[in-house]
């Protein structure tokens, strides 16, 4: 095909965001620095996300437990030593993370794979049975996270969260990881297994005449997706410096979810885009839930005001347009043709 | 290379097939006739796993010295085994491309793990293009070559067929079941698709077991044939006798 052309394009928009991050280092300022981070998070986050609930056809909703894991991971074993006595004052740390210190690039990957493995511990059970249930148990798990994170004091500080996170995080991390992922999810779908993963969301009875162990192949997708989604969770955490439980509560699911819809299920380039345009609405629109001052008149901010204009534009975009905002119509009647 | 021993399916109260037994010989093209709701369906899903027989055994029999029990086990180690399936109504993977669906048949048996297939190590590579390859000859085989980047959901029906006998084909039956492979199609097609039949079985050394509705095409390319009505097998044998037998006579026509 136009193998090509599409390497081609590939390099050159690796080489522009390559460019644009330079010039953004120079030029702007430390706010918009931290957008242009959170939004190479967020690409990452909804390309993982897409993976399973695009690619593989399954619902799941722990994106918020699994960046939990990995910020956790990445705050814990990265932080300084001095820096842990200083934060855990109110009960000492487990005395086997006391003297861990480790560089960024080891923890990002122990905090994926701690995160693809409580994945595969819960995704297995609820893949095995019925995959109806996915959305339920990964919410769950979500929540049992954060509760669990809350009360274990000696291990996570409890609710007074980590502070002093060292910020390892910066554009070339953020969007090295985004380019990862983006290379990864897109060399898993060309091949035999991720073509394997289309199939099973087209049709699992058919998938399994045609030898697809149906099992395995959910779990492998959902594996994968929760270590980039731990990876992300990682460097969130060494972007903010401060964590606390509360901060992976489901409306993080939901800004992640809200990307994947409009960018369309199952599309990677429109992914990247939605990822980027919602992380800068999300700041634009911040204003909406701050109180107005137009000179004349004040205006109270409504808080939550954002998500309610986010939530109706999810709505939209799944009554008018499922394949998600940025797809071409091309073959559109041909998918809705079928019985 | 099959044998059904007994093989009994209820659905609550329904019984769907009632002690069924079978047997399909290397080699052979074998019939499976009877009317609506006779059970014929039932019968191949029960061989393919997907529904666990309330009663009795299948064995499948791939070459000498090697003998499996097909009961209890799942689609996907069945269809390794080497018995693979089209269904009555076609089960595309609609949104994939025609030749991702005939690529997707070969994926039980790669044998690259899944990491080289993302670094896309030599190895992988390799299998890939070979894969590529028997998937576009097996698209020339259909006549669907042309077709191959089209979305499988916007082919007409008599191809979404055919696509899928090349799907089913990509990984390598032993044993092929085709479930009313000329439904809805006309007599042209239908003749087209005898030829068809008996060209792949030589082509790739296939069994094959055949649900049809058309019985000039079960007549003509059987060996051997079943009848079922309501679950219960009434007549077995050449064509020529089961064409003779008053009960199928009288089922067909009860019918019809
Ligand atoms: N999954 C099922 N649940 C309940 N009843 C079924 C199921 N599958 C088939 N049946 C019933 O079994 C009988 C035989 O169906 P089927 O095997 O599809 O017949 P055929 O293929 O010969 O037309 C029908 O009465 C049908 O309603
Ligand atoms: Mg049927």
């Amino acid at each position: 095909m136009n193998e090509q052309r599409r390497t081609r394009l590939a390099l050159l928009a690796l080489v522009g965001t390559v460019l644009a991050l330079f010039l953004a280092n120079k030029y702007l300022d430390d706010y918009k620095i931290r957008i242009i981070n959170l939004s190479g998070i967020y690409v990452t986050l909804g390309l993982s996300m897409n993976l399973i609930n695009g690619f593989t056809g399954l619902f799941s909703l722990g994106h918020a437990g699994f960046m939990a894991v990995g910020a956790y991971t990445v705050g814990l074993l990265t932080m300084p030593i001095p820096m842990k006595e200083m934060n855990f004052f109110f009960q000492p740390i487990v005395p086997w993370l006391a003297n861990v210190e480790m560089g960024f690039l080891p923890a990002l990957l122990v905090a994926g794979l701690i995160s693809a493995f409580l994945g595969v511990l819960i995704g297995a059970p609820v893949l095995r049975l019925r995959d109806d249930y996915l959305a339920i148990a990964t919410l769950g798990f979500a929540e049992i996270i954060r509760v669990v994170f809350t009360n274990t004091q000696s291990l996570t500080n409890g609710a007074l969260g980590l502070k002093g996170i060292p910020n390892y995080t910066n554009t070339w991390w953020s969007w090295g990881v985004a380019f990862v992922t983006i290379w990864f999810v897109s060399f898993l779908i060309r091949g035999s297994y991720g073509k394997a993963f289309m199939a099973i969301r087209e049709d699992e009875i058919a998938a399994e005449a045609m030898g697809i162990n149906l099992f395995r192949h959910k779990v492998l997708s959902f594996a994968f997706a929760s270590f980039f989604a731990g990876v992300a969770g990682g460097l969130l955490a060494s972007l903010l410096g401060t964590i606390d439980p509360n901060m992976f509560r489901i409306t993080l699911t939901f800004n992640i979810l809200l990307i994947v819809v409009l960018g369309g299920l199952g599309r990677i380039t429109g992914t990247v885009v939605a990822a980027v345009v919602v992380t800068v609405m999300m700041e634009a629109l911040r204003f909406l839930d701050e109180s107005i001052n137009l000179g004349f008149i004040q205006i109270k901010g409504i808080p939550g005001m954002r998500m309610v204009i986010f939530s109706i534009i999810l709505i939209l975009v799944v009554v008018l347009r499922r394949e998600g905002l940025l797809t071409r119509l091309k073959g559109r009647e041909a998918s809705y043709a079928e019985n | 290379m099959l044998r059904i021993e007994n093989l009994t399916m209820k659905f609550g109260g329904v019984v769907a097939c009632s002690s069924f037994s079978a047997e399909v010989k290397r080699g052979q093209i074998v019939g499976l006739i009877g009317p609506n709701g006779a059970g014929k369906t039932t019968v191949f899903n029960v061989i393919t796993g997907v529904y666990k027989p309330t009663e009795g055994q299948i064995f499948f029999h791939p070459r000498d010295g090697e003998t499996h029990q097909l009961v209890g086990l799942s689609p996907d180690r069945i269809a390794k085994l080497g018995i693979c399936r089209t269904f009555q109504n076609t089960r595309l993977f609609g949104q994939l491309s025609v030749l991702d669906n005939v690529f997707i048949g070969n994926h039980l048996r790669l044998k690259s793990n899944v990491l080289s297939s993302v670094l896309r190590i030599p190895s992988y590579a390799r299998e890939e293009r070979e894969i590529y390859e028997k998937s576009l000859y097996l698209l020339e085989k259909i006549g669907l070559q042309d077709f191959k980047d089209e979305r499988a959901s916007s082919l007409p029906y008599g191809m979404q067929r055919r696509l899928e006998m090349a799907r089913a084909l990509a990984t390598e039956p032993k044993l092929l079941l085709l479930d009313e492979p000329a439904a809805g199609m006309n007599p042209q097609e239908t003749r087209e698709l005898t030829d068809f039949i008996q060209e792949i079985k030589e082509e790739f050394d296939l069994t094959i077991f055949l649900i049809e509705h058309h019985m000039e095409v079960v007549m003509e390319i059987s060996e051997r044939i079943y009848v079922l009505d309501h679950g219960v097998l009434i007549a077995e044998g050449s064509p020529s006798e089961v064409q003779r037998n008053a009960k199928v006579i009288e089922a067909y026509l009860g019918v019809g």
